[in-house]
C-alpha cells in the first residue's frame, strides 16, 4: 500500500513545464504493444494497493500500480473475478496498464469490453491535476464518461491513478467442449447457437477445431453441454488463450483483426486463430500491411499489428481525417503540452 | 426556478434575426418541417419534467441526415443554439428549450432500417421507440435489453443521449453496453461514424463518450443496437418486509451471494399502496417495503436461484415471500412497478422524481435519512427504485398550486442528491443532469473536472451551441451556488461519514 499521487503529480508538472515527454510505466510487460514508447519513464508501479473492496457491492477500487494478479487473488478469495478476462503478460503487470491497454479476453463478446467494467477513475492530466470521473456505482450518468475514454487510450490522455472496476461472481459451473471441424462448418454452427439463450461465454477456432465454453448456473450449463454434443476438454486451454500462451500468439509481427462476427473474411496467406466467435482474428502472415488492413476494412473491421516487430512501425489502422482531428483536440483537452505517452497510439497524438 | 436561464451564470448568445433564420431553415427542411407559430410549439415547451417550461424560437422537424446537417450548419453560421429532442420523456429537463433556440425534433426519424438476426443487430433511426425494437425483433426470438419504464414512449436516440437504464440493467447492462455504432452529426454539419459493426474501433472510445452526452456533442441520426436471445424461462419473486432496512439488507445479501437477478426492484409503503390502488397488482399492502426479484435462465437455475433468494429474504426478516403463480401474475407484479409513477399522480396533484445512485450497502441508512428530510421539508416522499443497482427514485409529492411548494420540492430534491454524493454515490443514475441537476454538478465535481467537461464539449462544439445551459454548469454558476450553499464554511450533512 502506497499513495504516490503527489510524487507523480510533481513529476508530471515538471515535465509539462519543460515540455518533456513522459513514458508512463506500470509493470513494463506490454512495451511491445502499440507504437514505440518514448520519453523519460514515469514509474506508476509504486502507487499501489486495493483501496476498497466490498464483495457485496461487486466493486473493487485499486491504485493503478497494484499488480493485477494481486487483484485477481483478492477476488478469487471471494469467488469473484474480472469479467473482461484481460490477458496478463507477466507477474509485474499492473491494473493501470491493463485498463490503459484496454485488451479484453475470450469473454469479450459475451461479457463486454474493459470500458464496460470500469465505473470510474482518478487520473492525472498532462498538467498534473488530479481529476476523478465516474465513481464506484454501476449506474452513474453525471458528466461525460471521461473514464471510459482512458480504456484503450494507451496512456495518451492521462496517468491513471486509481480505478473502480465492476467485478463479477465466478460462474457456478464451467465446461469446455471441442468440435473437430473447420471454420466453414463452425461459423454457421455458432450463428445458430448464438441466436439462442445458451450460457456460452467463449468460442474460438484454433485452425482445426472449434472450442466452446459454457459458464453459468449449473443446471443451464449441464443441459446445454448435453445438447451441444462435442467432446469435453480440459478448460485450462481458455487460460492459455486468454494470456496468449498458445503457439504463435506471442510472436512478433502477429496481427489482430477485429471484424464483424458473421463476416466472411477474404483469403489471406498464413495462419489464423479465430476468437470472439469470429470477431477477433489472430493472424500470422507474410502478406503486406496494406493487404491485411484492406482485407479487414473490406468487411467493416480493422487490423493492428499486435506485437510490434520494429520501432518505427505504425501499428493501428489510420483514422479518417476528421476523426483524427477530433482525436487531436481530445488529446489537447487532457494533455495540452502533449507530454503523456506521445505517439504511443498514433504519430502526432 | 431553474427553467429560467440566467445570463449572468448561464451561456448567452446574441439575438438572431428570426425572419432570416426562418427563411433559411425553410429552404433546408421539407414541407411542414418547420413550426413557427406559438400554438404549434406549445407541445415542445416542456419534457417529462413538466415543472420546467420554455419556448423555442422555432421547431425544426427534419426527416433525413442531410437535413439535420443543413439545419446545424445554418445554426452554426447564425450562432443560434440548438436543442435536440426525442420523445420528450426525459425527467431532467434535457429537452427544455433554451430561449431563442431551434428545437430539433427527431420524431420523424422513426424507421427501423435493418435487422440482422444472425449478427444480432438492428440498425434504427433515433426516433424509433425503445419498445418498438423489441417488438420488431421478437419474431427472431431476440430482444433489446435496456428497458426504461418509459419504453413505450421514449426514443432510442433519447436513450443513447441519456445512457438510459431499466429494470433489467443489473444483468444486461445500460444503453452504453448494448449499442454498437452511431451516426452523429456535429454542429458544423459533418457526419461522423462512431463505433462500427466490429466489437471495437481504432482510436479513442468515442462511442462511450457520446453515450450519455445529453445532446451536447452532436445530434444522433442513426443507432445500431445489439440484440439478445429471449431467455427460456423467467420467474419473479415478491418479498414483503415490515421494515425498509431489512429490505435494504436483503438486497446486499442477494448480490453478495453471487446471484445476478435479471431485475431487483424495491418499493416502499407509500409506493406499494399507490401502485396497488392503481394497478391491482396483488401486492400485500400492510408492509413497509416489497422487493421484486426476477431471475431468468434455464428452468432448474431459475428455481434454484429463487429459492435461495427467498431464503435470504426470510433470513433478513421478510414477513412473506411468494412467487408469481403464472405468467399473468408475473406481468401484474411488473405492471405495478412500471405503473408506480403514474399511480403517484393519484396520490398528489404533482410529483417530482429524483434519481440518485448510492452504494448498495448504504441503502438502509439513506432511506432513513430521506424519511427525516421528508419531515424537515414537510413533503411526503415515496420510494420506487432499482435496488439491485442502488439507483434510488424518491418521488416527492407536492402541489404546484400551493404557494412555495414547487421551490420546496426542488430544494428537497437537491438535498437528497447531495446526500447521495456524501454517501459515495452520484446525483444521477439514469435520468441525466439536464437542467435540473446543473447545480448539483458543482457539488459532485471539482473546478478542474468541470473545466475538463467544458473543454471536451468545446472539442466538438467550440461555440457551445448544442443544448446550452444543460449537463455542464458554468464555473460562474458553481461559484454562485457554492457561495449560497455552504453556510459558515460547512458542507451539508457534515455529520455523515464521507467516502
Ligand atoms: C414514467 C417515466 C419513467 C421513466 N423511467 C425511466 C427508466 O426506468 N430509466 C431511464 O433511464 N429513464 C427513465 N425515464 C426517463 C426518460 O424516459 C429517458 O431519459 C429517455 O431516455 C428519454 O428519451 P426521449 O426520447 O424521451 O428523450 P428526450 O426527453 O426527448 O431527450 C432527452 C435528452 O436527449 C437529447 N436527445 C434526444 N434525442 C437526441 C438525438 N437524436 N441526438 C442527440 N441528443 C438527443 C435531448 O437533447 C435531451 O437532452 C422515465 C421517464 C418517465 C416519464
Amino acid at each position: 500500500m502506497n499513495d504516490a499521487t503527489e510524487v507523480l503529480a510533481d513529476q508530471v508538472r515538471a515535465a509539462a513545464e519543460d515540455r518533456r515527454a513522459l513514458r508512463i510505466v506500470g509493470g513494463d510487460t506490454k512495451s511491445w504493444y502499440g507504437r514505440a514508447p518514448v520519453g523519460k519513464p514515469l514509474n506508476v508501479s509504486r502507487h499501489t494497493g486495493i483501496i476498497d473492496y466490498d464483495p457485496s457491492e461487486l466493486v473493487l477500487t485499486a491504485r493503478a500500480g497494484t499488480p493485477v494478479l494481486e487483484i485477481e487473488a483478492a477476488l478469487a478469495e471471494n469467488n469473484q473475478k474480472l469479467g473482461f478476462e484481460p490477458p496478463i503478460f507477466g507477474p509485474a503487470s499492473t491494473v493501470g496498464g491493463v485498463i490503459a491497454a484496454g485488451l479484453a479476453g475470450p469473454s469479450r463478446p459475451f461479457a463486454g469490453a474493459v470500458r464496460d467494467h470500469v465505473l470510474g477513475a482518478r487520473i492525472l492530466n498532462g498538467r498534473g491535476q488530479s481529476l476523478r470521473f465516474g465513481g464506484t456505482v454501476f449506474k452513474n450518468v453525471a458528466g461525460f464518461d471521461a473514464f471510459r475514454l482512458m480504456c484503450g487510450a494507451m496512456g495518451t490522455l492521462g496517468v491513471i491513478l486509481d480505478v473502480s472496476i465492476r467485478v463479477m461472481p465466478r460462474p457456478e459451473e464451467s465446461i469446455s467442449l471441442v468440435f473437430n471441424e473447420d471454420w466453414q462448418a463452425s461459423q454457421p454452427r455458432l450463428t445458430r447457437l448464438l441466436g439462442r439463450p445458451l450460457p456460452i461465454d467463449g468460442a474460438f477456432h484454433d485452425g482445426t477445431r472449434l472450442h466452446v465454453r459454457l459458464s453459468g448456473p449449473r443446471a443451464g450449463v449441464l443441459t446445454a453441454a448435453e445438447e451441444l454434443g462435442g467432446e469435453h476438454e480440459d478448460p485450462t486451454i481458455w487460460d492459455q488463450l486468454r494470456h496468449m500462451t498458445l503457439p504463435n500468439l506471442r510472436a512478433p509481427g502477429l496481427w489482430r483483426l477485429s471484424i464483424p462476427r458473421t463476416a466472411k473474411l477474404g483469403d489471406i496467406p498464413g495462419e489464423q486463430l479465430i476468437d470472439w466467435a469470429g470477431g477477433q482474428r489472430w493472424l500470422s502472415t507474410t502478406a503486406s500491411p496494406s493487404q491485411v488492413t484492406e482485407i479487414a476494412a473490406a468487411v467493416g473491421g480493422h487490423a493492428s499489428i499486435f506485437h510490434r516487430s520494429d520501432d518505427d512501425q505504425d501499428v493501428f489502422t489510420r483514422l479518417p481525417k476528421t476523426l483524427f482531428e477530433l482525436h487531436k483536440r481530445l488529446k489537447a483537452v487532457f494533455d495540452p503540452a502533449g507530454i503523456l505517452n506521445p505517439g504511443r497510439l498514433y504519430q502526432g497524438l | 426556478m431553474l427553467d429560467q436561464f440566467d445570463s449572468r451564470i448561464d451561456p448567452t448568445f446574441a439575438p438572431v434575426d428570426r425572419q432570416r433564420l426562418i427563411a433559411r431553415l425553410q429552404e433546408a427542411l421539407p414541407e411542414r418541417g418547420l413550426i413557427t407559430k406559438t400554438e404549434g410549439m406549445r407541445v415542445y415547451e416542456t419534457d417529462g419534467l413538466a415543472a420546467y417550461r420554455g419556448m423555442p424560437s422555432v421547431v425544426a422537424l427534419p426527416e433525413t441526415t442531410a437535413q439535420v446537417s443543413a439545419v446545424l450548419r445554418i445554426c452554426a453560421e447564425m450562432s443560434t443554439p440548438v436543442v435536440a429532442r426525442g420523445a420528450g420523456t426525459g425527467l431532467s429537463g434535457g429537452a427544455l428549450p433554451f430561449p431563442g433556440c431551434v428545437l430539433l425534433s427527431m420524431t420523424r426519424f422513426n424507421r427501423i432500417l435493418a435487422i440482422d438476426a444472425q449478427a444480432r443487430m438492428a440498425r434504427v433511426q433515433p426516433g424509433v421507440r425503445n419498445l418498438a425494437i423489441s417488438e420488431a425483433v421478437a419474431q427472431f426470438g431476440l430482444f433489446y435489453a435496456p428497458d426504461p419504464s418509459s419504453q413505450i414512449a421514449c426514443s432510442i436516440g433519447g436513450n443513447v443521449a441519456e445512457n438510459a437504464g431499466g429494470v433489467h440493467c443489473l444483468k444486461y447492462g445500460l444503453t452504453v453496453h448494448n449499442i454498437q455504432r452511431l451516426e452523429l452529426v456535429t454542429v458544423d454539419g459533418e457526419v461522423l461514424e462512431i463505433g462500427g459493426d466490429a466489437l471495437d474501433t481504432p482510436g479513442y472510445d468515442l462511442l462511450a463518450l457520446i453515450t450519455g452526452s445529453e445532446g451536447l456533442l452532436g445530434v444522433i441520426t442513426e443507432v445500431t443496437v445489439r440484440l439478445l436471445p429471449n431467455p427460456v424461462h423467467t420467474q419473479v419473486l415478491l418479498a414483503a418486509f415490515p421494515d425498509v432496512r431489512q429490505a435494504g439488507d436483503a438486497v446486499a445479501r442477494i448480490i453478495a451471494a453471487g446471484i445476478i437477478p435479471a431485475g431487483l426492484e424495491m418499493m416502499d409503503r407509500l409506493a406499494v399502496n399507490a401502485a396497488e390502488n392503481h394497478v391491482h397488482a396483488g401486492y400485500p399492502v400492510d408492509v413497509a417495503a416489497i422487493l421484486l426479484c426476477e431471475i431468468d435462465g434455464a428452468a432448474g437455475d431459475v428455481e434454484d436461484g429463487l429459492s435461495r433468494v427467498g431464503a435470504i429474504c426470510l433470513e433478513a426478516g421478510a414477513s412473506e415471500v411468494r412467487q408469481a403463480r403464472d405468467e399473468a401474475e408475473r406481468r401484474r407484479f411488473w405492471a405495478g412497478r412500471k405503473g408506480a409513477f403514474p399511480a403517484m399522480g393519484r396520490m398528489a396533484p404533482d410529483y417530482y422524481c429524483i434519481d440518485g445512485t448510492i452504494p448498495r450497502r448504504r441503502l438502509a441508512e439513506v432511506l432513513t435519512e430521506i424519511t427525516r428530510l421528508s419531515g424537515v421539508y414537510g413533503l411526503p416522499v415515496a420510494n420506487v427504485f432499482h435496488a439491485g443497482d442502488g439507483n434510488l427514485h424518491p418521488l416527492i409529492l407536492y402541489d404546484a398550486a400551493a404557494s412555495g411548494e414547487v421551490e420546496n420540492a426542488e430544494a428537497l430534491g437537491g438535498a437528497i442528491l447531495e446526500l447521495c454524493v456524501a454517501m459515495g454515490g452520484t446525483i444521477t443514475g439514469e435520468h441525466g443532469v439536464g437542467r435540473e441537476k446543473i447545480n448539483q454538478m458543482c457539488v459532485q465535481f471539482s473546478t478542474a473536472e468541470i473545466e475538463t467537461f467544458e473543454a471536451l464539449k468545446a472539442s466538438f462544439d467550440p461555440a457551445g451551441l448544442l443544448n446550452p445551459g444543460k449537463a455542464i454548469p458554468t464555473l460562474a454558476r458553481c461559484a454562485e451556488y457554492g457561495a449560497m450553499h455552504v453556510h459558515n464554511g460547512q458542507l451539508p450533512f457534515a455529520d455523515l461519514e464521507r467516502l
